[in-house]
């Protein structure tokens, strides 16, 4: 008799909805008290503000030991320091690298904006517009963790590092536009190093993780100088910045010891070492001025030639591509996500408004972000063009990630016997 | 050694402060003013709490996903059980396999993997379901066998005091059912209870 009840529960499950029947009602004791469900809470607000209290300290240690202390081996204990709370025993979220995505998608109406990310997005931002990227010298973990492997770093020829440099505007256009329309957070998802930090995680994120910081020992910071898009708008906002990494204490007297000194590449030769003569110049620079808006209209039209297929990034769009090729029978068969999407017994039209509206963003979206990718490159070659009139060896203030490699390298200012070596200092 | 000409006060070094202070005052008030023009759900809450990933059991169709996909081994993600709903059926469909071999605890007789249900006796014919979060996995065996043949009183919740609220859920990004959202850290559970028995999820 017994073996009878799940029969006649079978019989049941044909005759009411799957989810959420009343099929057995539930006894009433007399004398047993239901056990309550516990609801565990999420980690106190105290944890992020003892959070953000460490990165704004972090980031003052690190602008004094890089402007101020000028000390390599500071900025290194620093960033072991930032290593070890922001990576390992924070677990790396929220980190203002992925806090992008967050601002992304308030932007694209899709979310709420906790004060905790915007005061994380802004931070490091806001002190890069006075004292340049001191977040990526010693505090960002995902830079900490690259730059404690660089072994024996090799030059990158400027032509490639330069269009290398191109990659972190395509990698924030896409991830603001994924983002700003709720379909997916890349950054997080592809961030090379958060299996490393969580010991857990995909196996391919960790292995992309480990293969980056093998790399990593002979091509110094390839995350941060060729993908990381936050790194590309603190190099938009150090632009500004009063100071930049003072290679020489005083004043340079063009020795040439910094210049092999930076591992990524971000000092800046005396005019370049490109004498053009003075009419070439203009020329060159009056055709890329000319061609800067055919660029960024072919960005535009390659963007909207791009749209469909982006718009793939969103799940809700997917999902009405599916259904649509099942119903055409284009489809083999049918998938879980739109087995799931027919249990609900929502209308088909109700999903297809949503993904219409998701396409008409993408349109836009990716249109925006393919002009924008032409107005990158043109304004690469325009400053191309920019004829400079450096006189001594500097930092670059964008590209330098403060790392204070080349500050032990100046032979002025440090102590009277390299003083006279150098000559002229002061 | 006399200070480099850089450092000393100057009209143009003033004018720089000025635009610097002026851009980080613009850039923080146009990032915090966000949610309020784009007119979204964040319109009246842009300074609200913090927010925490949980899955919607009402959508949640137990593809398993929830053991795989969370960055976390095991997962975040338990079972849980809404008492006050459950039958106390002696033959539990979540805790029991369709046919079981005999009806005693025997491992061979249990649905859940790890074991992870205790079943204990309360009175004539009534039995009680307990997770044992520290086993569970997440796989939602139990929860697919209570949905299609019992009460539908066991569901999945992520745990908060396990789950690392990582900024983009991998198992959001791979639930096919679209069950996760963001919700506020001051309400994180999207539990199951009696009177919402049959009912739409909210939202
Ligand atoms: S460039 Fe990006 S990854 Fe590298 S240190 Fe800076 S913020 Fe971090
Ligand atoms: S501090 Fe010096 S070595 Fe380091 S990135 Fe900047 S210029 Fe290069
Ligand atoms: S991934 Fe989604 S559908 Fe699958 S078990 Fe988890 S919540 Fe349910
Ligand atoms: S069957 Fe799966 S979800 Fe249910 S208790 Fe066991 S491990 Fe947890
Ligand atoms: S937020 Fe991260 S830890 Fe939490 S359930 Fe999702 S994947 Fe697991």
């Amino acid at each position: 008799m017994k073996r009878s009840l799940p029969t006649i529960a079978l019989v049941l499950v044909l005759t009411a909805a799957a989810l959420g029947a009343e099929r057995f009602p539930p006894p009433e004791f007399t004398n047993h008290v239901l056990p309550t469900t516990t609801t565990p809470a999420p980690r106190s607000v105290v944890a992020d503000m003892v959070y953000i209290g460490a990165l704004a300290v972090a980031l003052a240690l690190a602008a004094l030991f890089v402007h101020v202390l000028r000390s390599r081996v500071a900025i290194v204990v620093l960033a072991i320091v930032s290593l070890g709370y922001f990576g390992w025993f924070y677990g790396g979220c929220l980190c203002p690298v992925g806090a992008v995505q967050n601002v992304a998608q308030a932007l694209g109406g899709g979310a709420v904006l906790p004060v905790l990310v915007v005061v994380v997005f802004l931070l490091p931002l806001i002190v890069a517009i006075f004292v340049g990227r001191a977040f990526c010298a010693g505090v960002c973990p995902l830079g900490a963790i690259q730059d404690l492997v660089v072994i024996h770093p090799l030059r990158v020829p400027s032509w490639l590092d330069g269009s290398l440099r191109l990659l972190p505007y395509a990698y924030l256009g896409l991830a603001v536009l994924a983002a700003a329309t709720g379909s997916a957070y890349l950054i997080c998802e592809y961030d090379p190093f958060l299996g490393l930090f969580r010991l857990a995680g995909p196996l391919t994120i960790v292995i992309a993780g480990l293969s980056l910081l093998a790399i990593g020992t002979i091509i110094a910071r390839p995350y941060c100088r060729w993908l990381c898009p936050y790194g590309l708008m603190l190099s938009w906002a150090s632009r500004f910045s009063q100071r930049r990494v003072k290679i020489a204490p005083t004043q340079c007297v063009n020795c040439r010891l910094c210049e092999d000194a930076c591992p990524v590449g971000a000092i800046q030769t005396p005019n370049s070492g490109r004498p053009v003569p003075r009419h070439q110049g203009r020329g060159a620079l009056a055709a890329t001025l000319v061609l800067l808006p055919v660029l960024v209209a072919a960005g535009a039209w390659g963007g909207k030639l791009l749209a469909p297929t982006l718009a793939r990034l969103d799940a809700t769009v997917r999902l009405a591509e599916q259904l649509d090729a099942e119903a055409s029978g284009a489809a083999a068969g049918t998938t879980e996500a739109s087995d799931a999407f027919r249990a609900t017994a929502r209308p088909v039209k109700d999903l297809q408004k949503d993904a219409a509206a998701l396409r008409e963003k993408f349109l836009l979206g990716s249109t925006l972000l393919g002009a924008f990718m032409g107005l990158t490159v043109g304004g690469k070659l325009v400053s191309l063009c920019r004829r400079t009139t450096r006189t001594t060896y500097e930092a670059d203030k964008a590209l330098c990630l403060a790392c204070g490699r080349c500050l032990k390298y100046c032979p002025v200012g440090r102590g009277a016997a390299e003083t006279a070596l150098g000559g002229a200092a002061t | 050694m006399s200070a480099p000409s850089g450092r000393q006060p100057t009209r143009r070094g003033a004018l720089g402060m000025i635009v610097r202070i002026a851009g980080a005052v613009g850039l923080g008030a146009a990032v915090a003013s966000i949610g309020r023009w784009a007119g979204g759900p964040a319109a009246a809450s842009t300074t609200a709490q913090r927010e925490v990933w949980q899955l919607d059991p009402h959508k949640c169709i137990q593809c398993g996903r929830c053991a795989t996909a969370c960055v976390l081994t095991p997962s975040a993600v338990k079972c849980v059980h809404a008492y006050a709903m459950c039958g106390y059926c002696e033959l539990c469909t979540g805790y029991f396999p369709p046919d079981p071999y005999d009806l005693t605890t025997a491992a061979e007789n249990q649905l859940c993997p790890t074991g992870a249900i205790q079943r204990s006796y309360i009175e004539d014919p009534y039995y009680e379901y307990i997770i044992d979060e520290k086993l569970c996995i997440g796989c939602g065996k139990c929860v697919k066998g209570c949905a299609a043949f019992g009460n539908g009183s066991l569901f999945m919740q992520v745990r908060h005091d396990l789950c690392l609220n990582c900024n983009q859920c991998a198992i959001a990004a791979a639930c096919p059912a679209g069950a996760y959202r963001r919700v506020s850290a001051a309400h994180p559970y999207l539990l199951k209870d009696r009177s919402e028995n049959a009912k739409e999820s909210p939202q």
